[in-house]
């Protein structure tokens, strides 16, 4: 037996998360990769509440509850705080989702990274408020059926890049991640953990209840989204773009055609969707090859 | 780690409403429709569906998994991850 990630598990079972979550399973293993001497602090978003109820938690390690907007500056107060008590060892990660970074938490998220604090910033992107009833955020994707998106008008702006929107921050370090590849995960986060100053790591975490799809796929769905460049696998180091994975691509149709917030899009919408994904894999090359220079 | 926290004194308390115990009070394997059972002479021990467990439910005792049913909400990951096809989902109650 050879296991490829680390044994300790920080996040304990009984927590309240829906059968098959992806988010949880980015926090288990970010939880392995940096360790007991880490202090969570998470904002409003599905975390909140599969959590658990006051007076138990799920996490062996100290957590921070704070509003929904101020995931990055409560941070800061935290690093600061570890500042003044000469704990310089002690990470500190913020764990927010696609709402409190793409929409809500966007200006202390700018603010703290124009400041360069020295913390982790995580973003699992579940592509949606999912936690109050599945509306559409700023990081849902063309095409997709929310519950303020519906079939007839389906939602028709694109993702917000937030990785650039970062790497245009002068951010030290920022990148992808992805639940199917949780050894790659747990690299980005350790060497995230060796940087000083602002991380940035965006983790798309597949939702089966907001996704509409079963339970058993949300691995499946994540490496898909991986394989068919949806959401491709790279990392910024100060302004240096390398992909991780340069997947022998697959026809997007495998992947949308799993999920049944897709179900309603037309052949035409849909090759629409595979263009888009094909320019943006082609930027990101050129973006790669031109930072190699 | 020891799986409650103890505080000796008053004294010791953070100035804040602190959290005392861990969620495994909550059994969550009540909310399961499907039972994992796994087949042993199939099993290779590659600990895969250890590792995408998102209960982090399945235990590793002498280097093969053990599914705690306290905690499996029969999400049906660990089936479909299996290299092997060891793992069969069975309905609850039959």
């Amino acid at each position: 037996m050879r296991l490829t990630l680390p044994e300790q598990e920080l996040m304990s079972s009984g927590h309240k998360g829906c059968q098959g979550c992806g988010g949880v399973m980015a926090m288990r293993y970010a939880l392995k990769a940096l360790g007991e001497d880490t202090i969570v602090v998470i904002p409003a978003c599905c975390w909140t509440v599969l959590e658990g109820e006051f007076p138990y938690t799920s996490l062996r390690v100290p957590l921070l509850h704070t509003a929904f907007e101020t995931a990055a500056s409560a941070s800061s107060g935290v690093r600061a705080a570890l500042r003044v008590k000469g704990k310089d060892d002690v990470n500190v990660m913020a764990w927010a989702g696609d709402g409190g970074t793409f929409d809500i938490g966007m200006q202390a998220l700018s603010g703290a990274v124009e400041r360069n604090e020295d913390f982790i910033y995580v973003c699992y992107d579940n592509e949606g408020y999912m936690n109050t009833g599945i509306q559409r955020s700023s990081s849902t994707p063309y095409g997709a059926w929310t519950t303020t998106t519906p079939v007839d008008a389906f939602e028709k702006a694109h993702k917000k890049n937030m990785v650039d929107i970062m790497v245009s921050h002068d951010i030290p370090y920022a990148a992808t991640a992805s639940i199917a590849y949780p050894e790659d995960l747990i690299r980005k986060l350790n060497k995230a953990k060796s940087i000083e100053g602002a991380k940035f790591i965006h983790i798309l975490a597949p939702c089966p209840s907001g996704w509409r799809c079963a339970s058993n796929q949300t691995v499946k769905l994540a490496r898909l989204a991986v394989e068919t460049n949806v959401f491709p696998l790279y990392e910024v180091e100060h302004g240096k773009y390398t992909i991780n994975r340069k997947p022998r691509k697959k026809p997007a149709k495998e992947y949308l055609s799993l999920q049944g917030r897709f179900r309603h899009i037309s052949d035409e919408v849909a090759a629409e969707i595979q263009e888009q994904i094909d320019a943006g894999w082609e930027k990101l090359l050129k973006k790669e090859k031109d930072s190699m220079e | 780690m020891d799986d409650e926290i103890k505080y000796k004194n008053v004294k010791e308390l953070p100035p804040m409403t602190v959290s005392t115990g861990l969620m495994l009070v909550n059994k969550t394997g009540s909310w399961r429709s499907l039972r994992p059972i796994i087949d042993e002479d199939k099993c290779i021990s590659c600990m895969i569906c250890w590792k995408y467990c998102p209960e982090a439910c399945i235990d590793i005792v002498d280097d093969k998994p053990v599914i705690n049913l306290d905690y499996c909400k029969g999400c049906a990951i660990c089936a479909e991850e299996c290299p092997k096809e060891a793992i069969e989902m069975l309905e609850e109650g039959k």
